[in-house]
């Protein structure tokens, strides 16, 4: 059985993003970037199905710039056994790379699609349905536990309020919650050995997929900066400023 | 001129950085106060393959270069593990690199797997509490006795030796008045630390609680002829050879303990309202962090200057020597500045900085002192008398 986990070069969740002065976008000149931290847990779980016997083959695949190339390295790293890029300087919306992945589908066949619940750059959180729906694959989101059968998939969701179980047949997409497992960090001896796994590259022209975005962002701006709070002598006076002021009661 | 890190470099930087995240600020202030040794940490970097990175392939290591060792020792101080991390592995990385460069086949197949796996834990010991920097006037004794030798003598600030198996020990194998040059006569060995014959006392000092440093006391320790490395009387050289190294990784984890030193001082300067503003907003608060950011920055490059002339091959004794006194330098500054930011607040130990204040000693008075250094700057570059 092949795994296909698709991994996101995002923002390090470790920066402070700050609004490009022309409200454009988030400033990405000179900013630390890393594999988006779902689809650090998406790969784990496809390593470890295949230490467990359960899978044979780990395929990653990012869609976007040259640069992705880095965090393809890192999975590799991490244990999968060969990388494809799909090549692009194109901005790229949520549809256009579940388009691009179906494309990716229907090349190599998995019985499994993993990736994360979302990323957290856009957080969009549409990716993984998208693709499942357009490749006519079975879904399971936001997963906390998966566990792998012949031709089916249990996969434990965590919903409002609670877990749910359900089954899926293979093949399926699985989106990936925070606690499906705790990633490892890559050894030594394995970033030596990832220099030498394949990664190979394509474009959005090859795989015959328009990925022109379909929504236009008018403006991005930093969220109001919080005020400070304030202590209240008594429960009328709070009753009241929710009342009066916040208006929420 | 290429000022990035290659992705590979970035790839080590970034999973060392994923490991220390594991070892916290509670864990150092913890073996801080309590003075046990990071098992924990040195058995997570070493599980991860780190200790080979600078070995060759050939005996399990990753064949890298002196560059992406100090990526590996800047990135273990900058996490906030200070000294007290970086010291507990540093001997491993590059302390074996006398016996790569001079070992014979046999020895390199016996003494360096285990180090890398993490088996065997060496200390060096070199200083003498009667030659201090004059290393040529050691005084250890090792006697050629048939197969062996049998050493007399002290060593002094052995770091490690209280859990290392293994010792690299310089000794003098002919009296110094029958040698023409101080540096003659000098022999190294790779060898069991023999603790019925070798007596290991604990100094108590200032900062590393954690990592132990000791004065050892030689009496009549037997040292197999199959222990020496290099040839009898070939010390100084074999020696010489580590010492370009091990001043880039001292100035590597110096430099990355004066970063998180800024970087929580820079924290605190926003944080802290006195006066109803952030002291930050003093220039007096902040001109000096931005002057140590600056300090930093350049102490930085020049490690990384002297790492690319090491791993090319070239001389780089003025640059190993001067990124050792550079990082030093700012990272001290840094760290007492850290302290001063923090007004009464860095005198306390839960903020963490009074620790890397302390820490931050090790590198400004070892391997070598900042004034031999600059005497060698004066002799070497400058064309001056010998002043030492
Ligand atoms: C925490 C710690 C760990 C250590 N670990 C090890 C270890 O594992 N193995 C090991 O072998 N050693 C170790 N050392 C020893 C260290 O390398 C020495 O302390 C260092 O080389 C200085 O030698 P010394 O202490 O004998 O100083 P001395 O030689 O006594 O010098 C004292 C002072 O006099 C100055 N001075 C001396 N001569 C001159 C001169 N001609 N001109 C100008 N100034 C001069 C020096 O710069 C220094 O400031 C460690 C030291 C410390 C503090």
């Amino acid at each position: 059985m092949k795994i296909l986990v698709a991994i996101k070069r995002v923002v390090d969740y470790n920066v402070n993003i700050h609004v490009r002065s022309d409200n454009s976008g988030v400033e990405l000149n000179n900013v630390k970037m890393s594999m988006n931290p779902f689809d650090e847990i998406a790969v784990e779980e496809a390593i470890r199905l295949r230490e467990a016997g359960k899978a044979e083959e780990v395929i990653v695949v990012s869609v976007g710039t040259s640069a992705c190339r880095e965090q393809i390295r890192t999975a590799l790293a991490l244990g999968a056994d060969r990388g494809i890029l799909v090549e692009t300087d194109a901005e790229l919306q949520p549809l256009a790379i579940a388009k691009l992945l179906v494309a990716i589908v229907k090349q190599e066949a998995p019985m499994l699609v993993i990736t994360g619940k979302q990323a957290i750059d856009g957080d969009n959180s549409q990716t993984g349905q998208m693709l499942a729906a357009l490749a006519g694959m079975s879904q399971a989101t936001f997963a906390s536990e998966l566990l792998l059968g012949d031709d089916t998939a249990t996969v434990t969701r965590e919903v409002d309020g609670g877990l749910e179980t359900i089954t899926v047949k293979l093949p399926a997409v699985v989106t990936t919650d925070l606690r499906l497992n705790e990633p490892r960090y890559a050894s030594l001896p394995n970033i030596m050995k990832a220099k030498k796994k394949p990664i190979d590259t394509c474009s959005p022209e090859d795989l015959g997929v328009d990925v022109t975005p379909g929504l236009k962002i008018l403006k991005v701006t930093e969220p109001p900066e919080r005020q400070a709070g304030i202590i209240l002598e008594t429960v009328e006076e709070l009753v009241d400023k929710l009342q009066n002021e916040a208006k929420v009661i | 001129m290429d000022f990035e890190f290659n992705e590979q470099q970035r790839a080590i930087q970034d999973a060392v950085v994923r490991i220390c995240r594991a070892f916290g600020d509670d864990y150092w202030l913890a073996r801080d106060t309590d003075g046990e040794f990071p098992e924990a940490f040195v058995k997570a970097i070493t599980e991860s393959g780190w200790l080979g990175i600078a070995m060759p392939e050939a005996f399990g290591g990753s064949g890298l270069g002196i560059t992406e060792a100090a990526i590996l020792a800047h990135a273990i101080a900058r996490s906030g593990a200070g000294m007290s991390g970086a010291s507990a592995v540093h001997l491993n990385l590059f302390g074996p690199n006398p016996i790569v460069v001079f070992g014979t086949e046999e020895q390199k197949q016996r003494f360096l797997p285990p180090l890398i796996q993490g088996k065997d834990r060496a200390c060096f010991g070199v200083t003498e509490p009667d030659a201090g920097l004059n290393t040529t006037r050691l005084e250890t004794r090792a006697v050629r006795d048939g197969d062996h030798y049998i050493v007399n003598g002290r060593k002094h600030w052995t770091t490690m030796a209280q859990t290392a198996n293994k010792i690299l020990l310089v000794t003098r194998t002919t009296p110094i008045s029958e040698c023409a040059k101080p540096s003659e006569g000098l022999t190294l060995f790779y060898t069991d630390l023999d603790q019925a014959r070798v007596e290991v006392r604990l100094i108590e000092k200032m900062g590393r609680k954690a990592v132990d440093s000791n004065a050892l006391f030689i009496d009549d320790m037997i040292i197999p002829v199959a222990d020496r490395i290099g040839a009898e009387g070939d010390g100084w050289k074999c020696l010489l050879h580590g010492l370009n190294p091990e001043r880039i990784l001292i100035a590597a984890e110096a430099v990355g303990l004066g970063q998180v030193a800024l970087e929580r001082a820079a924290a605190y300067a926003r944080e802290r309202i006195v006066f109803d503003r952030p002291i930050g907003k003093n220039q007096a608060i902040q001109h000096p962090l931005a002057v140590n950011w600056m300090e930093l920055e350049a102490a930085h490059l020049m490690v990384f200057k002297a790492a690319s002339l090491y791993d090319a091959g070239k001389p780089c004794g003025a640059e190993a020597n001067t990124a050792k006194y550079l990082a030093a330098e700012a990272a001290h500054q840094a760290c007492q500045r850290s302290v001063l930011t923090h007004g009464g607040m860095g005198y306390a130990k839960e903020y963490h900085v009074e620790r890397y204040l302390r820490e931050i000693m090790i590198p400004v008075i070892a391997p070598i002192s900042q004034e031999l250094i600059k005497s060698y700057i004066g002799e070497r570059i400058l064309g001056q008398s010998k002043s030492y």
